[in-house]
């Protein structure tokens, strides 16, 4: 399964709004391509998206085809204390890529 | 008798040509619907919502934006989502970023897919029913959703 790329501050002050970068290798087949034979491919993409700190919801998203390929996603996250942040992507055929990224709050 | 003919002919094909077509790409209505379900009876304005694309995409299967919503963020008032809509792919749908409270500061970043030069839409959803919309032309040299 492919491997996400994540950066996420190793350390911040209580109460910062830090910035959060996630990648993902998957090739968001679009449903529109065809193949040499002329048929369709099939549609396969991350469909959802979703980050949460300690448990708590942070960001998600919900996801169409028209997200580029390796989808990268940037947003920002408000942290109080140190702690967990754990990504989630769901593809179509259910799986989920799995990641987590610890941050130091002083 | 033979020219209401070939006018027939040609208006004939001229309607399955447009229907052919709409099929094929969503188009300014398909987009003004989809706001119309996000907004329901509140007013849609430009307000605090930036969105940030490039003025011209050189590849269509990568194209970088940003949104942001200016203001502070709170429990009781925050950004609850941005949808972007692209009004010329074959689906106008391109994402929605969901926020909370925790989020700190309504911003985010992805690249998408543009399939020709077209407006990308964004609007966003306030704690407090505000709906706001911003809208930026992106001229595409190379489209992106293969042949």
């Amino acid at each position: 399964m492919a491997k996400p790329r994540i950066k996420v501050p190793k350390k911040a002050s209580a109460g910062d709004v830090i910035k959060i970068k996630a990648l993902v290798s998957h090739t968001m087949e679009s449903g529109q391509r065809k193949d040499k034979e002329g048929n369709v491919i099939p549609q396969k993409i991350i469909n959802k998206f979703e980050c949460t700190f300690n448990g708590t919801s942070v960001f998600g998203c919900d996801i169409d085809p028209a997200v580029s390929a390796n989808p990268f996603l940037e947003f920002r996250a408000k942290v109080a204390e140190s702690g967990t942040f754990k990504f989630m992507w769901t593809d179509d055929d259910g799986s989920v890529i799995e990641a987590e990224k610890s941050i130091e709050v002083s | 008798m033979n020219l209401n003919r070939r006018k027939l002919l040609v208006r004939t094909l001229g309607t399955i040509g447009l229907l052919g077509t709409s099929k094929v790409f969503a188009t300014a209505e398909d987009v003004d619907a989809a706001i119309k379900a996000i907004a329901g009876d509140a007013e849609v304005t430009q307000g605090a919502l930036t969105l940030n694309a490039p003025e011209i995409a050189e590849n269509g299967n990568s194209v970088p934006i940003s949104v942001s919503v200016d203001g502070e963020i709170s429990d009781d008032s925050y950004v609850e989502s941005v949808t972007i809509f692209a009004d010329g792919n074959p689906r106008p749908e391109v994402i929605t970023f969901n926020f909370t409270p925790l989020s700190g500061e309504a911003f985010a970043a992805t690249r998408m897919r543009l399939a020709k030069t077209q407006n990308v839409i964004a609007v966003a959803k306030l704690s407090d029913g505000t709906v706001l919309s911003d809208t930026r032309n992106v001229k595409v040299t190379i489209g992106g959703c293969g042949g």
